[in-house]
């Protein structure tokens, strides 16, 4: 495996390999000696065309615990600004000798593009295109939905998985539909019709416009980020009522079930698609996941650059 | 008086003639005839020459992609002895001044005719009509007009336009795309859509504005021409207009006839073209059409743009794909499975059907004495490689590029000289 760009690209052994390299990874930065000499000498850039700064300091994190030596490459405010092409700056990258490029880019297959025009030789990771996938959140959620349920287990088999919010505009909805279903997981996809894409019929999941409808059904409740803006281009009338027919309140959360957890791949719009109570809640997970994503990062970048597992 | 004989072509009944051409028309057709030889078609078939009726020469203004004599190359090399570029040139066609500009530039490069099609709307904005008549009154002597690239969106202007060109029975050319169901749009809006996040572009979109028209074509009684049909329901659209009497003419472009949206997985920007490849669905409905006469020609859209135009992210990139040098060719391979498509149907399609839409008396004529000699030669039996860097086109982004594809143009004959082919 040389680049992580879609979750689609990776087989069941080889998404399940990653997790389980994170649990190890997480073994050993727990023991005393929490940097791992992996990737000394290498190179890793951050080439991040859209602010973010919590991914962008998770990969670093990451690298930086396996010894590589990280670039920041912030495109906004640099040449890019000013017009320089994709192509020009990997390039530019590629002969600063750079090993993997984590790249996080607003143009869906901005990755792809990258790692398949043959302007650049390095390893390529994809920390989010556009509206297509974002698979280390997919992974890392992965991780922590396993974490609480399946310890001991391969796979997340038949555990019942809820996604709600605007699947139309969400990555870390598409690449969890793709990794999950491909764990074993049962997914439901929970959004108002206007935020569910046409064609999603073929994704294998459930599709579901009412939020209250069984909501004690599922295990893991993942509520996605809703962007205010969407209402102008009348995807929702106002934010109060998507707030009420699919955000995560009070009520919503004392109708799960027993030992169901809530997740966000953050940042969250509190009081928007999650409520306070239901973010600080015992059943959220949210800072797990933060947590967890290190460690997948690094067992990603583990894979991609130190070597075959 | 100049003066040269055609060997040996085969016609479309599969009989060889000898072909006399006399000052730039055909003076003789017979078994035999001896004089000095313009051209040994040895037996290769004969076509009237093809007429392209959505080009983009992109001269004036962006030069490094085109220009009309590099694209009237590109045009002869792919058996075209006229073709129409399209108004959405800096400045843009809407003015007696450019349209002169763009024809006698075709003049000049003396390769085949160029018919400019004049822009609907001044600068393409959708708010003014341009000064249609004196488009038409011009050296240009235009008849077809466009906002191609964009569609006239507004219903009131639309009909205006179509009550306006009626003084001298011309013809609006709609880009069919409602503006608000595109925002943004990548790609067809899908499966695929859905699959690789980019935003959608819905086939009802194409729709909604062929129903619009045709309703308002009907409604005053003047001749509409749909631009680049792409999806199955606008199949269906102008097969009730027809069967309603509607002055209605539908083209298609080749790439829409063998392409589908399938391709775009890789996000190679290759594939984008706007309107945007469409299902296998669609491509079916679209051959189908086009066999049984719903859609009337197939015009090329031949979009170049420069390598840093392609060369980027697909978000990024440009719409368009050339289309002069493999239209033909990429025809036969997509309409190889009806039996009932033969060369006859070809040449209707490609040449005879065009010319008598647009009113290019001196193409698409009857290969026979008194027709003037606009002529393509084609080796129907042998198969050519695309080569993007073999093309004539000033452009590389063919989606054809090593595509091993039928019929290999021979030769191109433009009032009775020739423009395309070697010595033989």
């Amino acid at each position: 495996m040389k680049h992580l760009l879609s979750i689609a690209d990776l087989s069941k052994d080889e998404a399940v390999t990653i997790l389980d390299t994170a649990a190890e990874l997480s073994k050993i930065t727990e023991g005393p000696m929490k940097k791992l000499p992996t990737l000394r000498g290498r190179t890793v850039v951050n080439l991040f065309f859209e602010d973010s700064t919590r991914t962008r300091i998770s990969f670093e994190s990451a690298a930086k615990r396996l010894s590589a030596d990280v670039i920041n490459f912030n495109a906004k405010g640099s040449s890019v600004s000013k017009g320089e092409s994709l192509k020009d700056t990997a390039q530019t990258l590629q002969a600063m000798g750079a090993d993997a490029v984590i790249i996080r880019h607003g143009a869906s297959g901005a990755a792809a593009r990258l790692a398949d025009s043959g302007w650049i030789a390095a390893s390529v990771i994809n920390a989010g295109d556009g509206t297509h996938e974002h698979p280390t959140q997919a992974l890392l959620d992965a991780y922590t939905i396993r974490n609480h349920f399946a310890k001991s287990e391969k796979d997340l088999n038949g555990l019942q998985i809820a996604i709600v919010g605007d699947i139309l505009h969400s990555r870390v909805a598409r690449s969890n539909v793709l990794l999950l279903s491909k764990l074993g997981a049962k997914v439901t996809l929970i959004a108002p019709p206007t935020l569910i894409p046409v064609g999603a019929q073929t994704w294998g999941v459930n599709i579901d416009y009412d939020f209250n409808k069984s909501l004690n059904k599922f295990d893991v409740v993942m509520m996605l980020r809703i962007q205010s803006e969407r209402m102008k281009d009348s995807y929702f009338p106002s934010e109060r009522e998507y707030s009420r027919g699919y955000g995560l309140d009070q009520r919503r959360l004392q109708m799960l079930k027993p030992g169901a957890i809530v997740m966000h791949p953050g940042p969250m719009n509190r009081g928007l698609e999650i409520s306070a109570d239901s973010a600080d809640s015992s059943q959220s997970v949210i800072l797990e996941q933060v947590a967890n994503g290190v460690l997948i990062r690094m067992s990603v970048l583990y894979t991609l650059l130190g070597g075959a597992i | 008086m100049s003066e040269g004989i055609i060997k040996s072509a085969r016609l479309v009944d599969n009989s060889i003639v000898d072909i006399r051409v006399t000052n730039g028309k055909i003076s003789e057709l017979s078994n035999k005839i001896s004089g000095e030889v313009l051209y040994d078609a040895q037996q290769n078939l004969i076509l009237p020459g093809l007429v392209d009726l959505h080009t983009h020469l992109r001269e004036p203004g962006r030069e490094d992609s085109e220009t009309v004599l590099t694209g009237s190359t590109a045009a002869v090399r792919g058996g075209y002895t006229a073709i129409s570029p399209m108004a959405n040139t800096l400045p843009v066609a809407d003015t007696a001044g450019v349209v002169e500009q763009v024809f006698s530039l075709g003049i000049e490069a003396a390769l085949c005719d160029v018919f400019p099609i004049g822009a609907v709307t001044q600068g393409l904005a959708g708010k003014q009509l341009s000064e249609i008549v004196a488009m038409n009154n011009s050296k240009a002597n235009v008849k077809i007009f466009s906002d191609d690239g964009k569609c006239v969106s507004d219903p009131l202007l639309m009909r205006r336009a179509l009550e306006y060109v009626k003084t001298f029975d011309g013809i609006i050319a709609q880009h069919a795309q409602d503006p608000r169901l595109t925002e943004n749009a990548q790609m067809n809006e899908g499966v695929v859509s859905a699959r690789l996040g980019l935003s959608g572009w819905p086939a009802v979109a194409e729709e909604a504005i062929i129903a619009r028209d045709i309703l308002l074509a009907e409604h005053v009684g003047s001749r509409l021409h749909i631009c680049h049909l792409t999806t199955a329901g606008g199949v269906e659209l102008v097969r009730f207009a027809k069967s309603r009497g509607v002055r209605v003419s539908a083209e298609v472009t080749p790439h829409h006839l063998l392409l589908t949206e399938d391709l775009i997985h890789g996000y190679d920007p290759i594939y984008k073209v706007n309107p945007p490849l469409r299902t296998e669905m669609d491509v079916l409905a679209l051959r189908q059409g086009l066999a049984d006469g719903t859609i009337d020609i197939v015009a090329t859209d031949h979009a170049p743009h420069p390598a840093e135009d392609k060369d980027c992210e697909w978000q990024a990139a440009a719409f368009g794909m050339l289309g002069l040098e493999t239209a033909l060719s990429v025809v036969i391979k997509a309409m190889s499975d009806f039996n009932n498509f033969s060369w006859k149907e070809v040449s209707e399609v490609m040449s005879i059907n065009p010319a008598r839409i647009a009113g290019y008396t001196n193409h698409g004529q009857e290969i026979k004495p008194g027709s003037a000699a606009n002529l393509a030669i084609i080796d129907t039996s042998n198969y050519w490689r695309v080569d993007r860097n073999r093309l004539a086109s000033k452009s590389k982004n063919t989606p054809f590029d090593q595509m091993e594809l039928p019929a290999v143009i021979k030769a191109t004959i433009f009032n009775g000289t020739l423009v395309y082919g070697g010595a033989n």
